[in-house]
């Protein structure tokens, strides 16, 4: 816990969960907000500027790699680099090829683009803590949380591209009237019209749920799971204040827990990109 | 935690990203992947077809190996047969040569014997005649007793 004012636990804990936010004060100035109460003030106009920098520039990180590879991508013999990125290209292609009956090239490169990004992202998790955030202090910055994919903001950010998505497919694919009837005509089904008429706002309703549970649990999914690592990983770090005996143990479980949660951070980008592809097959496929 | 613009921003991070994927990132490297995947089949087609044509030629080795065997064997057959005829051709011009030389020489013999025989015969009639002429002591008239002499040396 290096930090310079005094702090209480819960006040270490709650700075490393606030993020950095950029938007209007009620007075009508725009500004970094100070703490949890001012950000919470600004509403919906305003932004995370360190989930941003570090969703963006992950992703940045993350195409111009791959872009680099793609560019010196020949059918001669592959190495180095080149072969790391054709694996990982293999993987989602095998991985989309397993799920994904239909014609459309734009889910392959989604899902690697999901996969990749949401590993990186997740990948930050490993970073201790403190490291970022103290050099962002150095630098006279207040707030910096460092995994966006502990920002529901970002999980929800994605989720919903992928919603809209499932949207636009399903209508594509089966037309409006197609998707209406997918969305009122089950899953309880009847001959009679009348019935049919009568079972319309049952069906809606499950479907509906179902419909909208889809993005909901795919964010939230990957935003729990990353949080709580996050979480375990601040509370550790508080172990290190505790004394030479606390801090070594804090060391040992800091190791451990990382080693645990490199599973974590890669079987949740394998599980959003998965769950990804099963909601756009899902969303090509007549029922 | 509050949910804030960042939702939208991301949502546009995540659209601009999967675009820059799909329109650069995707397309070349599956494309090497497909082109690398279709040169090893080449590859592998080529090493199976190199290896038919290998054991079509080996076939081909042995199967003109065999003919020029045959055929060798076919002309010392022939090379054979044919100096045991000339060998038979040869003996046969060889007798009839002797034959001939033979006959030759038998003819030769005959005629010196009857050359001989006429010798012989004249001169014994030139004896007869002087052993007649000693025996009868008178002129024997050649002429007269020509006949007559002439049947004795037939006799002879």
């Amino acid at each position: 816990m290096a930090s310079s004012e005094p702090l209480t636990t819960t006040g270490y804990i709650k700075h490393h969960l606030q993020n950095l936010t950029f938007g209007q004060f009620p007075d009508g100035t725009w500004g970094l907000a100070h703490g949890a109460a001012e950000a919470k003030a600004m509403g919906f106009w305003a932004i995370h500027v360190d989930t941003m920098f570090w969703s963006v520039f992950l992703g940045a990180l993350f195409l111009w790699g791959f872009r680099k590879a793609a560019v010196r991508a020949t059918s001669g013999t592959p190495s180095g680099f080149l072969n790391f990125v054709e694996w990982i290209v293999e993987f989602v292609d095998e991985n989309v090829r397993g799920s994904f009956s239909h014609k459309n090239d734009l889910i392959a490169p989604l899902a690697l683009t999901l996969f990749v990004w949401v590993l990186l992202m997740n990948l930050m998790d490993l970073v201790p803590v403190d490291w970022i955030p103290e050099i962002a202090k150095l630098m006279g910055i207040e707030y910096m949380k460092v995994v966006p994919t502990t920002d529901p903001n970002a999980t929800f950010g994605m989720a919903l591209g992928v919603f809209v998505l499932t949207l636009y497919y399903s209508i594509k694919v089966k037309g409006v009237g197609g998707f209406a009837a997918e969305l009122t005509m089950q899953p309880f089904e009847a001959k009679n019209p009348i019935l049919k008429v009568l079972f319309i706002p049952a069906n809606f309703f499950l479907e509906f749920v179902s419909l909208v549970s889809k993005p909901v649990s795919l964010s939230l999914r990957l935003f729990g799971n990353l949080f709580a690592g996050e979480m375990i990983f601040i509370l550790i770090a508080l172990l290190f204040s505790g004394g030479a005996i606390l801090a070594v143990a804090g060391g040992v479980l800091q190791w451990a827990w990382a080693v645990f949660h490199i599973l974590i951070v890669l079987l949740q980008a394998f599980i959003f990109m998965t769950l990804t592809i099963v909601y756009l097959e899902m969303a090509h496929s007549h029922h | 935690m509050n949910i804030n613009l960042t939702l939208i921003g991301q949502s546009v991070a995540f659209v601009v990203f999967v675009w820059f994927c799909m329109k650069f990132v995707w397309p070349p490297i599956v494309s090497a992947l497909n082109e690398r995947k279709t040169k090893i089949a080449d590859g592998l087609a080529a090493a199976e077809e190199g290896q038919r044509a290998k054991a079509q030629a080996e076939e081909q080795v042995t199967q003109v190996t065999n003919e020029a065997k045959e055929q060798a064997q076919e002309i010392i057959r022939r090379a054979e047969k044919r100096e045991a005829e000339m060998v038979e051709e040869a003996k046969g011009t060889a007798r009839n040569e002797g034959d001939r030389i033979l006959g030759a020489a038998r003819g030769e013999i005959e005629k010196e014997a009857n050359m001989a025989r006429e010798a012989l015969r004249a001169q014994v009639a030139a004896l007869s005649v002087a052993g007649a002429a000693k025996i009868l002591e008178q002129e024997v008239d050649e002429g007269a007793h020509a006949k007559m002499l002439d049947n004795l040396i037939e006799q002879l």
